[in-house]
């Protein structure tokens, strides 16, 4: 399929849907406050702006999420990394991950408030959580699976030390598992993000609660989208910059 | 001659209890070329391994005499599937093992141009290996090895998985290049025309443990060797070794 083919056709999904749903919306067969038409966005927006609202709210989210981001994927990719290259590292937190990797991110809401009260960092902590395991578990697979002709290539030529294989030749080779790992991390993030501010702290999450409550669901539409905006942009901008990375790949 | 291999009782155990091969003397001389043939699994990649220290022996010992410094490695190596780091351009790859020594940006060009030159490869540089053909990506593993500017090449069965056509023209480069650089090659391959053609002289590996069971001088012209009635004979006598050892091997694991 020809990219032009391929852009009118996803273009043409998104505005069909869009119409599908203005005209349920404008038909009175639901009531606005639970269907709100898409042609309110924009004077939604307008006024979110106005009141300082929508450029705050992204702002502090923004926060968040860049912090629990950076947080979660330094730790999962370095830890990860650490527990595929040493054996004993590995089981000693084999029963460890075990335990808390199915607990859910949200599942830690209840500590974040005790241990760091209605702040910053409390969503951080909640978002670095989800981000955290998908980068260990994926750069854990990532680094298992370099091939070892290649780690015996770069001892033949001198790099012995651990530091040296994994310049030459282990971060090099799991770089393509690291780096869809941060790509999922990216998309977690956002999927957390709104759910850690649900509980007072500023950000995308609590206004959206505040508009629900209030029955302004126009309100929180616009936040979803705008949500959906920002994972767009960053992945968008994160795939480019994993494409020069990766240019090497077929 | 002085050698610049010499092996003394070697022995390899990946158990710590069974050895591969034991008692293995082997020399080297300066600008030697010695091919390597076996049963499978007499240890002849092993042998390799442990020459170019990458697994250590379980008894004996490896002796090296290459007069080396900060800009050259003693010892490279050219494995059988080229292993070229395909994240890595053609010319990162050649200049791997310069990495780790005390040469500067201006020699390791040089290095590339003069190994890229060598193998024929010129305008191959910018290239990624997935853009080369199998015989390519030898050859550059085999530029990358001469980067280093080494004394002795160990070679692991480097063409085993290339066409016969291919093959054969790599075996012709491989000799011009030992002629021009006056390298020590120890060379481990399955193919007996191939280590009769391009050996001054042919190690026999089997038995079990595995020794040396047999060696095999060639004393022939290359450039006429293929042709002669005596490579014929050459290559029907280490053929019947082989199937001997191979027999024999058989037996004894009955």
């Amino acid at each position: 399929m020809k990219p032009t083919t391929r852009y009118a056709l996803s273009a043409t999904g998104l505005v069909g849907f869009l119409l599908i749903w203005e005209a349920i919306a404008q038909s009175g067969w639901v009531e606005t406050h639970l269907l709100p038409p898409p042609s309110t966005l924009p004077f939604t927006l307008k006024s979110e702006i106005e009141l300082g609202f929508w450029q705050d709210m992204l702002w502090a989210s923004l926060r968040h999420y860049s912090i629990g981001l950076f947080i979660g994927s330094v730790l999962g990719v370095t830890l990860g990394v650490a527990v595929a290259l040493f054996p004993r590292v590995e089981a000693s937190q084999a029963w460890l991950a075990r335990v808390f990797r199915p607990i859910p991110p949200l599942a830690w809401i209840p500590f974040a408030i005790i241990w760091f009260g209605i702040t910053e960092t409390a969503a951080a902590f909640i978002i670095s959580i989800g981000i955290f395991w998908i980068n260990y578990f994926t750069a854990m697979a990532a680094v298992q699976a370099v091939d070892k002709d290649l780690i015996e290539v770069a001892r033949a030529f001198g790099h012995r030390s651990m530091v040296a294989l994994l310049r030459k030749v282990i971060l090099p080779g799991a770089a393509p598992g690291i780096l869809s790992g941060l790509r999922a991390g990216l998309g977690q993030g956002w999927m957390t993000v709104v759910a850690a501010e649900l509980f007072g702290i500023s950000g995308i999450g609590q206004r959206m609660i505040e508009a629900s409550g209030l029955l302004e669901s126009r309100v929180v539409v616009l936040y979803m989208f705008s949500i959906a905006l920002l994972y767009g942009i960053s992945d968008y901008a994160f795939v480019h910059i994993q494409k020069r990375i990766l240019a090497w790949q077929r | 001659m002085a050698a610049v291999i010499h092996t003394e009782d070697l022995a390899v155990s990946f158990d710590g209890v069974t050895p591969i091969f034991e008692g293995l003397n082997v020399a080297i001389e300066k600008g030697e070329f010695v091919a390597v043939v076996g049963v499978s699994g007499a240890g002849k990649s092993t042998l390799l391994r442990v020459v170019a220290d990458l697994i250590q022996p379980f008894r004996g010992r490896v002796k090296i005499d290459a007069d080396v410094d900060r800009t050259r490695l003693a010892i490279a190596m050219v494995f059988q599937a080229a292993n070229l780091m395909p994240w890595r351009r053609v010319k990162d790859n050649i200049t791997l093992g310069l990495e780790g020594l005390d040469v500067d940006d201006t020699i390791k060009e040089e290095r590339v141009r003069w190994t890229l030159g060598l193998v024929e490869l010129d305008e191959m540089a910018e290239r990624w290996p997935h853009q080369l053909s199998g015989g390519q990506r030898q050859r550059i593993g085999i530029a990358r090895a001469l980067a280093v500017d080494p004394d002795i090449l160990l070679m692991d069965e480097p063409f085993g998985a290339l066409d016969a056509i291919t093959r054969g023209v790599l075996q012709d480069e491989l000799l011009r290049i030992w002629r021009e650089t006056g390298k020590s090659i120890l060379f481990v391959t399955h193919d007996i025309e191939e280590a009769a053609y391009l050996g001054d002289r042919i190690l026999l590996l089997g038995g079990k443990p595995a020794g040396i069971i047999e060696e095999y001088p060639v004393n022939m012209d290359r450039s006429k060797r293929r042709e002669t009635k005596a490579f014929v004979d050459l290559v029907e006598e280490v053929r019947n070794g082989l199937q001997t050892a191979i027999m024999a091997a058989a037996e004894g694991s009955n």
